[in-house]
């Protein structure tokens, strides 16, 4: 007998929790517009149209990549869009033109696509586009030269710089509630520290990030710059003007999160946040660079499939 | 469909019905038409078998069709056989599908009356292999493996299936018949009845241990259970019976109560009819009714590009055609409307982790499923704990790529126990 009607046949489960990789990348992206726009309302139309090319060139990139080597196209997943904003929002709002599309190259065809696209890049997309372009171009990247142009109601010099080659003595503007409430400079979306906090807990609580990373990431800042500090109190500067300024609170809850590139296990998420915070100070404070937020993050991207072999013992599992 | 809550910071919580929804029992009448059974088996149409077209059965007759084989079904009607046909289940089971056109006289089979006068294991693995409820009576009596201990299951392993909730709270005295018939022809001593939590207090004392399973999926799931009940996992790759564990369901010993009490093979089940809205309706059909009836029956209305699914929603399997026979393990039946029907998709794992972080035996299910979409099946049992799973569905529930995770599990395990099966009959010619 034949039956005329056709029924959808696939394998169990039948039902599905409803999550997405878009969801996920959009609800990513939407934590991190406050941050964002507060960049937008200090830096102007420049920032405007770094972020807009940030994002609309990494879309792009990915377009290419995806018809190059004729897989289907990805774009509405919103990953190349958030590598994009990620990107954009580390650099300086005067960055020219062709310094935006080399970057969002660098991110999206060797940071994800050449690893097979999302899933399977080992670093941090934005991270590997910032970090090349840091190494290239190192004077666009410093913010006194290139904010130089900008007029703010308030100390116009970078932290981290202030810090690396002043001392703790001339840290004295830059209070907490300052660098919290943004009135610092640095990339488009890394100043305003309310806002990503924000963004943060509503991504820990909607359960988008690992809130592991994030806070064992921050436990990490603070515990070393502490160490540091009183070790030196002149040098160095105390533990909460390292969490909340330069790059600390974008990578905490933006950029050391990423999904491929961070582990997934208790432990190992808890070693790896504590490492990417470690790093970071140790970079800022005995290193060349002034921020080496994003070099420590690539560089425990590199631990990561390492790092995951400490996992729970299986259910039953004989040894 | 069931779907995360908005805040998730706590992981998801995928929970049983409280037993509060369990529906009462509706009782099918018997109409004419046609039932199937599933004889156990490879058929091809020009086999000589004990049976052909035209053959007159009686209500619990035992048909079984291959000389050399021990296999057997049980009708579950009186008529006329119309046909024998070789029916593919899932993963290359095969089976003989003998349809029966019911008459309606029904005349009850007396074979196993004399049997049952004096209940012995023998009887009961030659009669009652295929009660409604499906015990594997083979575990009992291997000196290999002893049993020491038997878990009678009044919890549902499924998600939204209530048939052995049913059962236990229904028919307590029937199951607790079965309990001590049980005991008495396996030489068991140690009895253990799983019922969920919420019903613990009601059931009032039965003749067995007590144990009482979470309400969080898959605390009813039989692995779990025996991993519970035993106090220590069962070792991977180790099947229950080899680690000394039989397991039944409450309605499987509720009906071998009743076949030795009453002298006659029961052939009605109980089903639980999911619906499209999510309600749910509790029916006793005849074994062998083909699906689409007893939706007919129920007012449940299946068109185009809808699903049918045989069992639940996490474990259970889609048939392609409403003409599908209910089995004697068949629990539930579901519908699900062609606009909540969900897709996998062919996006890569993200690594997100959440089918690690919801996986209840620990397994890395996303360095796993790497090496299963990779073929790479042994590996995945030896590095991977393949074989901690118990089987489900809650990473392919919840990943966020909608990879289909468990679909590749099942493969995995197939296509290992084939890769077995055939290594040990090479060792055996050699
Ligand atoms: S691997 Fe998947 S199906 Fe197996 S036990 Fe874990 S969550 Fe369940
Ligand atoms: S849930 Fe899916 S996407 Fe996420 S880690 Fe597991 S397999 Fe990968």
């Amino acid at each position: 007998m034949f039956e005329q009607k056709k029924f959808i046949v696939s394998h169990a489960p039948f039902w599905h929790n409803g999550s997405s990789v878009a969801e996920r990348n959009y609800n990513i992206i939407v934590a991190a517009l406050p941050a964002a726009l507060f960049g937008l309302t200090q830096y102007g139309a420049q920032a405007l149209a770094v972020l807009c090319l940030s994002v609309s060139s990494a879309m792009i990139w990915e377009l290419i990549a995806n018809r190059a080597t004729k897989r289907p196209e990805t774009l509405g997943d919103g990953n190349a869009a958030l590598i994009g904003l990620l990107f954009g929002m580390l650099l300086p709002a005067a960055s020219p033109w062709w310094l935006v599309i080399t970057g969002t190259f660098v991110a999206v065809i060797v940071g994800k696509q050449i690893f097979g696209g999302i899933g399977g890049n080992p670093f941090n997309p934005a991270l590997i586009g910032y970090g090349i372009l840091l190494i290239s171009w190192p004077n666009r990247f410093d913010f006194n030269a290139a904010l130089v142009n900008f007029e703010f109601g308030f100390d116009t010099a970078f932290p981290l710089w202030v810090a690396k080659y002043f001392g703790t003595a001339e840290l004295d503007t830059f209070t907490a509630w300052n660098l919290l409430s943004g009135q610092q400079i640095g990339g488009i979306g890394s100043t305003f520290g309310l806002g990503l906090i924000a963004g943060g807990i509503y991504l820990i609580v909607r359960g988008f990030i690992r809130w592991e990373i994030s806070l064992s990431y921050l436990a990490g800042i603070f515990v070393t710059a502490f160490l540091f500090n009183i070790a030196n109190p002149d040098q160095y500067a105390g533990p909460f003007f390292h969490m909340f300024t330069g790059f600390t609170l974008l990578a905490a809850f933006f950029l050391a999160t990423d999904d491929a590139s961070s582990p997934v296990n208790f432990i190992p998420m808890l070693i790896y946040g504590a490492g990417c915070g470690m790093l970071t100070i140790l970079i800022r404070n005995i290193g060349v660079y002034v921020e080496g937020t994003a070099f420590a993050i690539i560089v425990m991207n590199c631990a990561n499939p390492l790092l995951d072999r400490i996992r729970p013992k299986a259910v039953g599992k004989v040894v | 469909m069931l779907k995360q809550s908005f805040i998730r910071l706590a992981s998801t919580d995928v929970e049983y019905r409280p037993f509060a929804e369990v529906p009462a029992l509706l009782e099918t009448p018997n109409v004419p038409g046609n039932v199937t059974v599933l004889h156990p088996g490879e058929y091809n149409r020009s086999d000589a078998i004990d049976l052909k077209p035209g053959d007159a059965v009686k209500t619990g007759q035992k048909l079984a069709l291959f000389p050399e084989s021990v296999a057997y079904v049980v009708s579950p009607v009186t008529g006329t056989v119309a046909g024998i046909e070789p029916f593919a289940g899932d993963f290359g089971r095969r089976y003989a599908a003998v349809t029966i056109e019911v008459s309606d006289e029904e005349e009850p089979d007396n074979q196993f009356t004399e049997a049952a006068a004096s209940p012995s294991l023998e009887a009961a693995k030659n009669f009652l292999g295929c009660v409604p409820g499906m015990p594997d009576l083979s575990v009992f009596g291997d000196p290999d493996h002893p049993i020491d201990v038997l878990i009678v299951s009044g919890a549902d392993s499924d998600l939204m299936v209530d048939t052995n909730k049913y059962v236990i709270t229904a028919e307590t005295a029937e199951v607790e018949h079965g309990l001590h018939l049980l005991r008495e022809i396996t030489g068991v001593d140690r009895i253990v009845v799983a019922l969920p939590s919420d019903i613990v207090q009601g059931i009032g004392s039965l003749e067995a241990e007590v144990f009482g399973v979470s309400p969080a999926y898959p605390s009813a799931n039989p692995r779990m259970i025996a991993n519970a009940v035993l106090g220590e996992p069962i070792p991977a790759g180790r099947t229950l019976a080899e680690a000394g564990v039989a397991m039944m369901s409450a309605e499987t010993v509720a009906n071998i109560g009743k076949a030795f009490e009453s002298g006659s093979i029961p052939t009605k089940k109980a089903i639980t009819l999911i619906r499209k809205d999510g309600s749910k309706t509790m029916v006793s059909v005849k074994l062998g009714t083909p699906m689409g009836r007893i939706l007919r029956d129920y007012g449940e209305s299946l068109g185009e590009g809808d699903r049918l699914i045989l069992g639940g929603p996490m474990t259970g399997s889609a048939v392609f055609s409403d003409t599908y026979p209910i089995q004697a393990d068949t629990d539930a039946i579901m519908v699900q409307d062609s606009q909540a029907v969900s897709f996998v998709s062919d996006y890569p794992c993200i690594n997100c982790g959440e089918c690690i972080r919801i996986c209840p035996t620990k397994v890395q299910v996303s360095m796993l499923v790497r090496f299963l979409e990779a073929g790479q099946y042994e590996d995945a049992a030896d590095l991977y704990d393949l074989y901690s799973c118990v089987d489900c569905g809650l990473c392919s529930f919840v990943c966020v790529s909608k990879i289909p995770i468990f679909q590749y599990i099942r493969l995995a395990k197939y296509e290992l126990s084939r890769l077995q099966a055939a290594e040990a009959e090479e060792a055996e010619n050699v």
